[in-house]
């Protein structure tokens, strides 16, 4: 399937992904080529055929719902951008 | 101390340290000298930790004089730039994490530590490991050893590199692909890509999580299975880690291999495979044969499905993963971002590079409302077929053989442009992963000077069996000897 300059903007937003104007038209290309590849799939007969989830079909383990991790705020915070009173500062998001 | 020490396997070296030959912190320094002298050259290290190194060999010293020595005590290791190390940069090859300082150890990274290894520094790789060359990394294209014109392979591409120089005993990759055992294969070294959840994930930066492995990456079999006792075992932080217990990967290395049953997909020696690639394999199989093993050919009839299927899966897993870097905890952000969507945006437009870009549109675009059938799911069930072919086949036999990659190491820049040709890099590696599969590559010979790698592929938990033919191929072959002649 062929993708366009629309197509890529389009989930371009949805990944929440700035993409340069200049560059569009190349991801339209290369993503299109891509999908040209993953496109072999469909001559595969998968009626039928269960959809693998995990390589050795095992389901998720569960544990206990105790408290395991300790408070580690402030170290964990240490690298991140922008930070005050030990929230992670975004710019405004309610007027 | 003799100055031959980088020419020693890990198993010979452990060896040394324990007879008081030499100590770990001059086998650490002299390491840290053939790192300094060469990085220029093959940009192989993002970060070199000499200051740390010195102090833990210095413990390992220690331990050493106490008695308490692990497998892999006082033996310098490097890791792959993609497990969180407490305290050090862990960049994962991305402007987006060039500014993060780990503030935990991976699993991997602890049971090193725990065992007395010294970490040397932290490997370039392929940004996020999307790649087969390694030229993605946004601090610059890594070099092969035996050709500087050439790429490693990726994505653990400098680990490959790094022991091939032999500026590194042993070095840990990850392969959600083959990015274990392609550059392995292209820089003529050893390296095991383990069943999947045998080795635990926790602090290993997410790729595609139902595909990602990490293992080892060293010049032989023999210290492939010293490093893999270290890293292998449960771990509760990691939701599919493997509760089987571990065996010693030492007892069956040297067992007998006569009438071990060597399986050969008819579709690993078709169309797309270079022909000397193809002769340097058939020998190698021929000294199987010489050992006493049975060879069949059999079928994996899905094979070319699973490039397909993989550019689904681990894109769709990625754009997942990837959506935690979003400028607002860790990592790049943007300057002067006017709203929250802004921010998002422009931090990771401006932090991803362009082939890891490619992959989350292809993620998103897979996973998005009215695709999700026609793509996802209709690629897990193909992945499905895919390691259905494998159940059968190991039915019949021991061990599937063939080779790693279609060629040699293709030049710096020839594939760049091109996506998809670089992916068909990977089509005799990629689906084992899809299966969960353990798989190895071994140097086994040369194409116009450039390395060969051969493929063992395993059946669910038998990295011993793997580790055992390895060190068979090893006691009567001497390509896992040769060391490039500018690094020798």
């Amino acid at each position: 399937m062929a993708l366009d300059k629309k197509d890529v903007e389009g989930i371009a937003h949805l990944a929440r992904l700035a993409i340069d104007e200049a560059d569009i038209d190349g991801y339209a290309e290369s993503l299109s080529n891509i999908l040209g590849l993953v496109d072999q799939l469909n001559s595969v007969d998968t009626e039928g055929v269960t959809p693998m989830a995990h390589p050795m079909h095992m389901v998720q383990r569960l544990r206990a719902d105790e408290v395991t991790e300790t408070n580690q705020r402030e170290h964990l915070q240490e690298h991140a951008p922008a930070v005050e009173r030990g929230l992670f500062l975004v710019p405004k998001v309610i007027e | 101390m003799s100055n031959d020490m980088h020419s020693k396997t890990i198993a010979e070296l452990a060896t040394g340290l324990r007879n008081g030959e030499f100590s770990s912190a001059e086998l650490t320094k002299s390491y840290l000298e053939r790192i300094n002298a060469s990085n220029e050259k093959l940009n192989a290290f993002i970060t070199v930790t000499d200051e740390q190194a010195m102090k833990q060999a210095q413990a390992a010293d220690q331990r050493i004089a106490a008695g308490d020595t692990g497998i892999l005590t006082g033996i310098p290791i490097a890791h792959k730039d993609i497990f969180c190390t407490d305290g050090v940069r862990t960049s994962c090859a991305s402007k987006m994490l060039d500014p993060f300082i780990a503030p935990y150890d991976a699993r991997v990274i602890e049971n090193f530590q725990n065992d007395g290894a010294v970490m040397l520094g932290k490997t370039n790789m392929d940004e996020f490991a999307m790649g087969s060359s390694t030229e993605t990394s946004y601090y610059g294209a890594v070099k092969n050893p035996w050709d500087l014109k050439a790429v490693p392979g990726g994505s653990s591409g400098c680990s490959a590199a790094a022991v091939a120089a032999r500026i590194a005993p042993g070095a840990t990759g990850t392969d959600t692909g083959g990015s274990i055992r392609q550059p392995a294969a292209l820089c003529g070294i050893t390296g095991l890509k383990p069943t999947y959840g045998r080795v635990s994930r926790y602090g290993m930066i997410a790729f595609a999580s139902s595909l990602d492995q990490a293992g080892p990456m060293a010049a032989t079999a023999e210290d492939c299975a010293m490093m893999l006792q270290v890293m292998a075992g449960f771990d509760k932080r990691d939701s599919t880690s493997s509760e089987r217990d571990v065996p010693d990967y030492s007892v069956d290395l040297n067992r007998d291999i006569a009438g071990m049953k060597i399986g050969l997909p008819k579709e690993y020696f078709g169309e797309g495979l270079d022909s000397d690639v193809a002769k340097v394999i058939e020998a190698a199989i021929d000294e199987y044969k010489k050992l006493g093993a049975e060879v069949v050919e059999i079928s994996l009839p899905n094979t070319h499905m699973a490039v397909p299927t993989y550019y689904v899966v681990a894109p769709a897993e990625c754009s997942s993963n990837l959506s935690r870097m979003d400028g607002v905890r860790f990592g790049y952000r943007c300057e002067d971002p006017k709203d929250l969507e802004d921010l998002y945006k422009r931090s990771r437009g401006e932090g991803f590079g362009p082939e890891v870009k490619r992959r989350i549109l292809i993620g998103a675009y897979a996973l998005s409302s009215g695709y999700y059938d026609a793509y996802y799911l209709k690629a897990q069930r193909v992945r499905n077929l895919i390691s259905e072919d494998f159940k059968k086949a190991f039915e019949k036999v021991d061990l599937i053989m063939g080779p790693t990659t279609p060629s040699p190491a293709f030049n710096l820049g020839e594939k760049s442009d091109d996506p998809v040709s670089m992916y068909l890099a990977d089509i005799y590696t990629i689906a084992v992963n899809l299966a969960g599969l353990p798989g190895m590559s071994l140097p086994a010979g040369f194409v116009n000077e450039r390395p060969v790698g051969l493929q063992l592929i395993g059946n669910y938990f038998e990295e011993s069996r793997l580790l055992n033919a390895g060190y068979k191929f090893q006691q009567v072959t001497d390509w896992h000897q040769k060391i490039p002649g500018e690094f020798a």
